[in-house]
């Protein structure tokens, strides 16, 4: 066979992906490979909380929704192996449903990434997918806190600039550490951009 | 700035859109603002640390990883396939994830209030790595149609959820596998999401080969991820 195939089309998540993508988070018997924490207590950086809610178009609280997100080290740096998970437990990719927290809250608990060395705001990549979605939706999380770096970022700048607080998450100093609170909403007037990668 | 590899793009030919008013469920989750053009700068990230160590020797055998008391209930099947890019390369090395429900078409999800019975001994999760010629291999259990709400007498064809990384942080595929000859598929809104001609590229094939003799029919599922554009050396 010479032809090579196209594409192989995306299909929803569906509303039971619980067990097989996030067994450990909701109580299945069967190992998640990915969760929550992105990091360790002993992991350099500033630790920090980042959590918000999936919004549908009516606004409501989406409860099963998945959120996986990707983010470099408080030096801008992508772990690239085990060795390098293992130097200083940062894993850089965390997956959580929206399922178990109260009020169907998402919250990774990590360490505020640097900029990047190509010049990049500090950020977070996520991916968001769910029941009614068909494909998955890209998006990122900026800091409400960099107010200069994000006004250097190539990608904010690329974003019309009405929407670009869509893509900032508000910080919030609680007693148990810092929070950043970033909502995804699906649709409406205030939707977040997503982008198509 | 070092020269990264570029990625080919979505191909929105192939994908289904993200409104499909037939799939209800998507009336108030689908974005309805144009996508945001995003330079190569996401594309370009890797998928995420993971290996061999990480996967247990049980992780492949949906017959065996949940057995408490006996085998599953059901029709043992083998599904396996290769993992390519769009030049027809081997994407080697990567997690391949599944889930599904039982024979009886019910999930173990406590979601699910389908009434048919849970199996004891199946819990319909999976995950396995592809090899040095992106291959994978899975045992499992023919998945039931089960009714959902969608529309009166609505019933879903038999399918298996695939989850995969692929090489590129945007090269991820979640993903439904199909059976040939499913007479639900015609009514399925969810496999019509995905445009005529190229939606049947989520039909397996019935294998012979693939079949064990006296022990389980063989189906193949071939699954094709974005890839590298052109090599690094090219870029200009």
């Amino acid at each position: 066979m010479s032809t090579v195939p196209g594409q192989t089309p995306s299909q929803t998540v569906g509303p039971f992906f619980a067990y097989g993508l996030v067994p450990t988070q909701y109580g299945y018997p069967f190992r998640s490979l990915f969760g929550p924490d992105l990091a360790e207590p002993r992991t350099p950086g500033t630790p920090i909380v980042i959590g918000g809610r999936v919004l549908d178009g009516n606004g409501d609280p989406i409860g099963d929704a998945l959120l996986e997100i990707q983010h470099a080290d408080a030096q801008g740096r992508r772990p690239t192996s085990a060795a390098d998970v293992a130097a200083t437990g940062f894993r850089g990719f965390g997956r959580m449903g929206t399922g178990t927290l109260p009020g169907h809250r998402y919250a990774f608990r990590t360490i505020k990434p640097g900029s990047t060395p190509d010049g990049q705001a500090p950020h977070v990549d996520l991916i968001v997918t769910m029941r009614g979605l068909l494909s998955h939706a890209f998006t990122r999380i900026y800091f409400d806190d960099e107010p200069e770096a994000n006004a250097r970022d190539p990608v904010l700048a690329s974003v019309p600039a009405d929407r670009r607080t869509t893509l900032l998450a508000r910080r919030e100093d609680l007693p148990g550490g810092r929070v950043y609170l970033f909502d995804v909403r699906m649709q409406g007037d205030a939707e977040t951009v997503f982008f198509d990668v | 700035m070092p020269q990264l590899p570029r990625i080919t793009a979505r191909d929105w030919s192939s994908q289904p859109p993200y409104l499909h008013p037939e799939y209800r469920s998507t009336v108030l989750r689908a974005p309805k603002r144009p996508l945001v053009t995003l330079a190569a700068t996401l594309a370009e990230l890797a998928q995420p640390v993971y290996g061999h160590e990480d996967l247990g020797p049980l992780d492949h055998d949906l017959t065996r990883n949940a057995a408490v008391n006996g085998e599953p209930l059901g029709e043992r099947i083998v599904v396996t396939g290769r993992v390519l890019d769009e030049r027809g390369r081997p994407v080697r090395g990567t997690l391949v994830e599944l889930w599904q429900c039982n024979a009886a078409g019910r999930y173990v999800h406590r979601v699910d209030q389908h009434d048919a019975p849970l199996d004891p001994n199946f819990l319909g999760a999976g995950r396995a790595l592809t090899d040095e010629h992106g291959h994978y291999r899975f045992l499992t259990i023919k998945p039931g149609a089960y009714p959902w709400g969608n529309h009166p007498n609505a019933w879903r064809p038999n399918h298996i959820h695939f989850s995969l990384f692929g090489e590129h942080f945007a090269s991820r595929l979640v993903t439904q596998m199909y059976f040939p000859g499913d007479p639900l598929l015609e009514l399925d809104p969810i496999y019509r999401s995905t445009p005529a001609g190229v939606r049947e590229r989520l039909v397996s094939r019935f294998s012979m080969d693939v079949t064990q003799e006296g022990f389980a029919l063989g189906y193949e599922f071939d699954i094709v991820l974005r890839g590298p554009l052109q090599t690094p050396t090219q870029v200009s």
